[in-house]
C-alpha cells in the first residue's frame, strides 16, 4: 500500500531511499528518515492497538515518547521487542510489527467485551471482586489477560554495550536552547556531551515553515554529540544513564551510557497535554503539535478535513500550515472565551470558523473519527464532521530528569504548568523544561544560566557573541489551563489513555475518600503506565484539585523516577551475561578433572566437579561409588578454594585469641586446632582450623564459601580495633594449591611420593602441620580430616598443583585412588557430623547450639561475641540444637531445608481443591488462621538441614536443628517438606565411627 | 551511585566500596546488663542529615576510613574534625 496520505513533497525524509515494511502481516513502504508512526499514517492505518483495559481501538496520539497508544510489538523470535513506541521507532527495511492486546485481530478483538462492560469495571473493580470462592480460582485467568505486550521466548541472541564517560557538561536536548547552551560552554573550553533522542538535532525547528531555508544552528565541533539516545535517569553526584540505538539493526542493538558531569543541562522541552472531553480517544484524534510534525517534517497529512480543539495560542498555526497544503479546517474549536486577535483575525481572513467558549460534548466514529459534535455558550449543540481531530491542552514541561536529581516543582499559574522549583547544585532546567515558553527570551536566560554554571565549575563564559541565530519564530508554546470543568459523560472522557482511566474514575476515587495524590495514582492507576503519566499527571493532578476544592500545589505531584522511558535489561547488563555475569575461578588441575570426567559445578564462583561418574553412571551413583572408595581404599579430592591466610608477628597469637572462639594462646608449634569464628552477636560466622608454624607465625583455613567474608572480617578488627597490635595478614587462597588424600591407605600412598617429611603414624598424628618438600616442590602438609578417614591435605604453591594431582594419581594407582568430588565429601562429613557452616547453622546459630558450648566456657580470656553467648535469648534451653535423624520412610520429603514436627497430623485436608499443603509450619506461634475455610498452622520444632544417602548405614541420614534435640535422641519424629511426609529417629549427629577410630589410624 | 572519596586513592564510584556502618561507636564495658550490651549490638542512629559512618575500600587499597554523609542528599562533608580521626571504632580493649 503506497502512501495515499503522503505529501508529494516537503518534509526531511529521504524520497530516494522507499523502505518495506509489514505491520500485522500487511507489507506497507514508507521512506528512510520516517519514523513507524509516520509511515504507517502515510499508509492510512489508523487503528493500531487496543486499549488496556476496555480494549477500545486506539490510534496514534502524539509523535514522540510520550506516546500512550500506538505500542506495538518488533521483531520476531527471540529478538521480539513488546511496547515499542511506534512514534519512536525508526523506520528500517525489512522492519516487522504487530499489534498487542488484541485477539484474534486488531480490527475484530474479542476484548472489546470490556468495553460494553465498563460500567462494572471502574478503577478498582479489583479490589471490590474476586472474592468468592477465593481470589486464586481468578488469578490465573487474570494474569494471562493483563499486560499489553509479550516478552520474548529464548535467550537474547543480540550484543549490547556499555560505555562510561567523564565530562564538564552535559546538555540534555538539542533543541534550541539545548544547542545553545552547549554552544556557550563548548567555547568557554568545557568538555561537552550533547545527548538528542531523535535522529537530528534543531528540536522544533525540524518542523517549523517559518525556519526553513534558515541556516540550522551548528553543533560545535567539539561537542560530542549523541543521537538517537535517551536520557532515563540522574543519580547521585551528576551520573545521568541514557540509552543509545544504532538506526538500523547492526551488531549493537542497545548501548548503554554511563555519563559522570560536574554539571548537567536539562533542555528537555515541553509535552502537549490532551484536552478532556467525552470520547477522546478515538483514532484520529492526536495532538496538534503531533499533527504539525508528521505535516512538515515527514509530508504525512493526518486528513483531509481537520478540525482543531484548543484552549491555548499554540495551535493556530497548525491551522495555517495545513491550509498551505490544501487541507480543509472547517473550524478552530477554542474553550476559552476569547482568541488571540491576531490570529482570529487571520482565521477569519482565510475562512476558518473560530467557536469560542466552546466545548466538545461527543465524537463519533467507527472507529476512525468522523464528526465532532460541540456546544458553544448559548448555542445548540452542533456537528461537524471531520476526519482528524487534533487538539491542544496546553504544555507540560519535561521535568522528570530535575526530579528525579531532588528538584522539586512549582505550578506557574501564569503559565499553567508544573515547573522546576529553584536550583539545584549541579542540575539546571533551561527553555522549556524550564517552563520558559517564549522562545525570544529563552536564548537570554539561557546565556544567563550557562553563565553561572561555567563558573561553577571553574570556567570563564566568552563575552556574548551577537546573536546568529534570531529569526522569527512562528511557533511558540503556550500556556494552557489543564481541563478540569465537568463533562456530560466522565466515563467516556480519557484521562490516561494507556490505563484506560476516566474522569469518572477520578470522581471514583474522591468519592471513596483517595484525595491525596499517592491514592489518587494508586486507586485509578493514573500515570502507572508505561507512559509514566507523560500525558495525563496534569490534568489528572487539575481535576482532583477542582473536585476536591484544592488548587493545583495543594494537590501535588508524585515521584518521578529512573526510568524516564521503559528500558530493556539487556542496555543495562551491556554484555555482562552468560560466562561474563561473574567471574568463574579454576582449580589449578581443573584440565585433570576435565579428563576425568567430572561434572563441575559452581560453588561460590568456583567451578569444582561435584562428582567423577563414569561411563553409564547417574550422579548419585558415582556420588555412592566415591564414598565406598574413600571409606575403603583412598580418595583424592582438590581443596584449593579453602580460604587460607598467614598471620604473622609477635602479637599474631594475642590476636587470634581474641578474634576466634577457640583458644589459640595455648596452641603449640606444629599443632592443628579446629576453631570457629563468631560475630559480636555470638553467631557462628566461620569455622576453620587454626595451624601454628612458628610462635609467631600461623596458618589460617577457613571455609571456601566464607574466605572473602572470613579474612575481611580479620583484617577489619586489625585496621580499626587494634592497630597498634604488631601483625601482619596476607591472604593467600588463591597462591596455594590443596589437594586432600583421605582414606585407609592415605599414608601408604604418600609414602610413595619423594618427601622430606616424616609421615610415621607417631611422628604426624591427627591435627598436625609439617613444612617441608614433596616432588621436590615446597610444600605444607596438613593431617585433618573432614570426611573422617585418616587423611591429609598437601598444599603447594598453586602453579604446581596440577602436576602434583598427575603425580599422586600416578602413584595411587596400586592403591585404588579414586577422584572424590565436592558432593561425596559433603554426604561423608554428613556421616560424620561434622559442620557445614551456611547449612547447617544459620544466623542465629550459636556455639552452644552445635556442641561447641562446653568448650569455649573453658577459655581464659574474652573472644568476639563472648558477651553475647550470656544473653537471655542464648542461655533458654528450648534452643535449635544440632542433632542427626534417620529417615524411616520414603526419602523424597527428607531433604535440606524440611522441617521437623512433633507428630505427624492427623490426615492433611486439601483446601482448595488443587493439590497444596493443608498445614503451614511456623517457627513461632501460630498467629492467625486463613482463608474461608480454617487452616491449622503448626508450629516447627526445627529443620532437616543436611541429608545424603549414606552406604554406611543402607537409608538416608542427615543432620538437622531440632528445639530441646540434644535430649531427645531416639525420639521418632516426622519430617515434612512440599506436601509430603516421611518419619525419622532422632541420633546422634556422628552416624559413622563416633569413636573417632579411623582419622587416628 | 554516588563517588566517595577514599583518603589514599581520592575519588572513586561507589561500587568499589563496602559499607561499615556507623562511626564511632564505643563498646561498652562488659560489665554493663544486658539491655546496655543489646543497645550497642543492635541500636544505631538513623539520621535524616549528617551521619557518620565507616567505608572501606574493598575493591581498591583496602583501607577502612570514616566519612560524615548527609543521609537525605547523599552529599559527603568534610569537615577539619572528622577527616582527622584515625581510622577506628573507638571501642574498648577486648581483653
Amino acid at each position: 500500500m503506497s502512501g495515499a496520505f503522503r505529501l508529494d513533497w516537503g518534509g526531511a525524509i529521504n524520497r530516494s531511499r522507499p523502505l518495506n515494511f509489514s505491520f500485522d502481516g500487511r507489507t506497507m513502504s514508507g521512506f528512510e528518515g520516517d519514523t513507524l508512526a509516520s509511515a504507517l499514517l502515510a499508509c492510512g492505518v489508523s487503528t493500531v492497538g487496543r486499549s488496556f483495559k476496555f480494549h477500545r481501538p486506539r490510534g496514534i496520539l502524539t509523535a514522540g515518547p510520550e506516546e500512550p497508544n500506538a505500542l506495538v510489538t518488533v521483531g520476531e523470535g527471540a529478538r521480539r521487542e513488546p511496547n515499542v513506541r511506534a512514534t519512536t521507532q525508526p523506520l528500517f527495511a525489512g522492519l516487522v510489527a504487530h499489534s498487542q492486546n488484541c485477539w484474534p485481530t486488531l480490527d475484530f478483538d474479542a476484548g472489546r467485551i470490556n468495553d460494553w462492560l465498563h460500567p462494572l469495571l471502574p478503577a478498582g473493580f479489583y479490589n471490590k471482586m474476586f472474592k468468592w470462592p477465593s481470589w486464586h480460582a481468578f488469578e490465573p485467568a487474570i494474569r494471562r489477560m493483563a499486560g499489553l505486550g509479550r516478552v520474548p521466548e529464548g535467550p537474547d541472541p543480540d550484543r549490547y554495550e556499555c560505555r562510561n564517560a567523564h565530562c564538564d557538561v552535559v546538555v540534555v536536548g538539542a533543541g534550541a536552547a539545548g544547542l545553545r547552551a552547549a554552544e556557550i560552554a563548548a567555547q568557554a573550553g568545557a568538555r561537552v556531551i550533547l545527548i538528542e533522542s531523535s535522529q537530528s538535532c534543531g528540536g522544533r525547528r525540524n518542523w517549523d515553515r517559518a525556519s526553513e531555508g534558515a541556516p540550522s544552528p551548528a553543533v560545535p565541533p567539539t561537542v560530542r554529540l549523541l543521537l538517537r539516545t535517551t536520557a532515563v535517569g540522574v543519580y547521585d553526584h551528576g551520573l545521568l544513564a541514557a540509552v543509545e540505538r544504532p538506526p538500523s539493526p547492526c551488531q549493537w542493538r542497545e548501548r548503554w551510557w554511563r555519563i559522570r558531569a560536574r554539571q548537567i543541562i536539562l533542555a528537555c522541552g515541553a509535552f502537549e497535554q490532551p484536552l478532556v472531553f467525552p470520547d477522546n480517544d478515538r483514532p484520529g484524534i492526536l495532538l496538534a503539535d503531533a499533527a504539525r510534525q508528521y505535516l512538515n517534517r515527514y509530508a504525512v497529512a493526518v486528513g483531509t478535513r481537520v478540525v482543531i480543539a484548543t484552549n491555548n495560542d499554540s495551535a493556530y498555526v497548525l491551522a495555517r500550515d495545513l491550509q498551505d497544503v490544501g487541507i480543509e479546517i472547517p473550524c478552530v474549536l477554542e474553550t476559552r472565551s476569547h482568541a488571540p486577535e491576531d490570529e482570529a483575525a487571520r482565521c477569519q481572513a482565510s475562512g476558518i470558523e473560530v467557536v469560542t467558549g466552546s466545548r466538545i460534548v461527543r465524537t463519533t466514529g467507527s472507529p476512525h473519527v468522523a464528526s465532532v459534535l460541540f456546544r458553544a455558550d448559548g448555542q445548540s449543540t452542533r456537528r461537524i464532521a471531520c476526519d482528524a481531530l487534533a487538539m491542544s491542552g496546553g504544555w507540560s514541561p519535561v521535568s522528570h530528569l530535575y526530579c528525579q536529581a531532588g528538584g522539586k516543582l512549582r505550578f506557574d499559574p501564569a503559565q499553567s504548568c508544573l515547573a522546576p522549583d529553584g536550583a539545584l547544585s549541579n542540575v539546571h532546567a533551561i527553555g522549556a523544561a524550564a517552563g520558559q515558553f517564549d522562545a525570544d527570551t529563552v536564548l537570554e536566560d539561557v546565556g544567563i544560566t550557562l553563565a553561572n554554571v561555567l563558573v561553577g565549575i571553574g570556567r570563564s563564559p566568552r563575552r556574548a557573541t551577537p546573536e546568529r541565530h534570531k529569526r522569527r519564530n512562528t511557533s511558540r508554546l503556550a500556556p494552557g489551563a489543564p481541563g478540569c470543568e465537568e463533562v456530560d459523560r466522565p466515563t467516556r472522557a480519557w484521562v490516561d489513555f494507556q490505563h484506560d482511566v476516566t474522569v469518572a474514575d477520578i470522581e471514583l476515587a474522591v468519592r471513596e475518600s483517595m484525595i491525596s495524590v499517592e491514592h489518587l495514582k494508586r486507586y485509578t492507576t493514573v500515570g502507572m503506565a508505561i507512559d509514566q503519566g507523560k500525558t495525563s499527571n496534569l490534568n489528572a493532578l487539575a481535576i482532583l484539585a477542582a473536585r476536591t476544592g484544592r488548587s493545583i500545589p495543594e494537590v501535588g505531584t508524585t515521584t518521578f523516577r529512573p526510568m524516564f522511558v521503559p528500558v530493556t535489561l539487556g542496555a543495562i547488563a551491556g554484555g555482562r551475561n552468560g560466562r561474563f555475569y561473574s567471574p568463574t575461578r579454576r582449580l589449578p588441575a581443573h584440565v585433570q578433572h576435565e579428563r576425568l570426567g567430572a561434572h563441575f559445578e559452581d560453588y561460590s564462583g568456583w567451578q569444582r566437579p561435584a562428582c567423577y561418574p563414569r561411563a553409564g553412571e547417574s550422579l548419585q551413583e558415582a556420588i555412592v561409588r566415591e564414598m565406598q572408595a574413600v571409606r575403603s581404599a583412598v580418595g583424592i579430592y582438590d581443596a584449593s578454594p579453602l580460604g587460607k591466610v598467614m598471620v604473622r608477628g609477635p602479637d599474631a597469637a594475642i590476636f587470634l585469641d581474641r578474634l576466634y572462639a577457640t583458644s589459640i594462646l595455648d596452641l603449640r608449634e606444629g599443632c592443628v586446632r579446629y576453631a570457629l569464628l563468631l560475630n559480636e552477636q555470638g553467631v557462628i560466622m566461620d569455622d576453620g582450623i587454626v595451624a601454628r608454624l612458628a610462635p609467631d607465625e600461623f596458618f589460617i583455613n577457613t571455609t571456601s564459601a566464607g574466605a572473602v567474608r572470613s579474612i575481611a572480617w580479620l583484617d577489619e578488627w586489625l585496621q580499626c580495633e587494634w592497630p597498634q597490635l604488631r601483625l601482619a595478614l596476607t591472604d593467600c587462597t588463591s597462591a596455594w594449591a590443596t589437594i586432600t588424600i583421605a582414606g585407609p591407605h592415605a599414608r601408604a600412598l604418600l609414602r610413595e611420593m619423594p618427601t622430606n617429611i616424616d609421615l610415621g603414624a607417631a611422628s604426624l598424628p591427627h591435627m598436625r602441620i609439617r613444612t617441608g618438600q614433596i616432588c621436590g616442590i615446597p610444600c605444607r602438609l596438613l593431617r585433618v580430616s573432614f570426611s573422617g578417614e585418616l587423611s591429609y591435605e598437601v598444599s603447594v604453591p598453586a602453579d604446581f598443583g596440577a602436576s602434583l594431582w598427575e603425580a599422586l594419581m600416578r602413584a595411587g594407582q596400586r592403591h585404588g585412588i579414586t577422584p572424590f568430588g565436592v558432593e561425596s565429601l559433603n554426604a561423608l562429613r554428613t556421616e560424620k557430623g561434622y559442620l557445614h557452616v551456611g547449612a547447617d547453622t544459620d544466623g542465629s546459630t550459636i556455639p552452644d547450639d552445635v556442641g561447641f558450648g562446653l568448650a569455649l566456657s573453658r577459655k581464659v580470656g574474652d573472644f568476639v561475641g563472648r558477651r553475647s553467648l550470656s544473653l537471655p535469648e542464648n542461655v533458654r534451653g528450648d534452643r535449635l540444637q544440632l542433632i542427626g535423624l534417620r529417615c524411616l520412610g520414603d526419602p523424597s520429603a527428607f531433604r535440606p531445608g524440611a522441617h521437623l514436627l512433633d507428630h505427624l497430623p492427623p490426615e492433611p485436608q486439601s483446601v482448595t481443591g488443587h493439590a497444596g499443603p493443608a498445614v503451614i509450619p511456623t517457627l513461632g506461634r501460630p498467629l492467625w488462621e486463613s482463608g474461608l475455610r480454617k487452616r491449622s498452622v503448626r508450629v516447627t520444632s526445627g529443620y532437616l538441614t543436611s541429608a545424603v544417602f549414606s552406604p554406611a548405614s543402607g537409608c538416608h541420614i542427615g543432620l538437622g536443628r531440632l528445639r530441646s534435640g540434644r535430649s531427645r535422641l531416639g525420639e521418632t519424629i516426622a519430617v515434612y517438606d512440599g506436601g509430603r511426609y516421611c518419619q525419622a529417629k532422632v541420633v546422634d549427629p556422628v552416624h559413622y565411627d563416633p569413636e573417632g577410630r579411623r582419622l587416628r589410624g | 551511585m554516588m563517588q566517595i572519596e577514599c583518603p589514599y586513592c581520592g575519588l572513586r564510584d561507589e561500587i568499589e566500596f563496602s559499607f561499615g556502618g556507623e562511626a564511632y561507636l564505643t563498646r561498652p564495658d562488659l560489665s554493663v546488663d544486658d539491655v546496655e550490651w543489646t543497645q550497642y549490638l543492635y541500636f544505631r542512629h538513623n539520621l535524616k542529615g549528617l551521619h557518620a559512618e565507616r567505608w572501606r575500600h574493598t575493591h581498591g587499597c583496602g583501607q577502612w576510613f570514616n566519612a560524615v554523609r548527609d543521609t537525605a542528599t547523599h552529599q559527603f562533608v568534610k569537615s577539619g574534625e572528622t577527616a582527622d580521626q584515625p581510622p577506628q571504632r573507638r571501642i574498648g580493649e577486648i581483653a
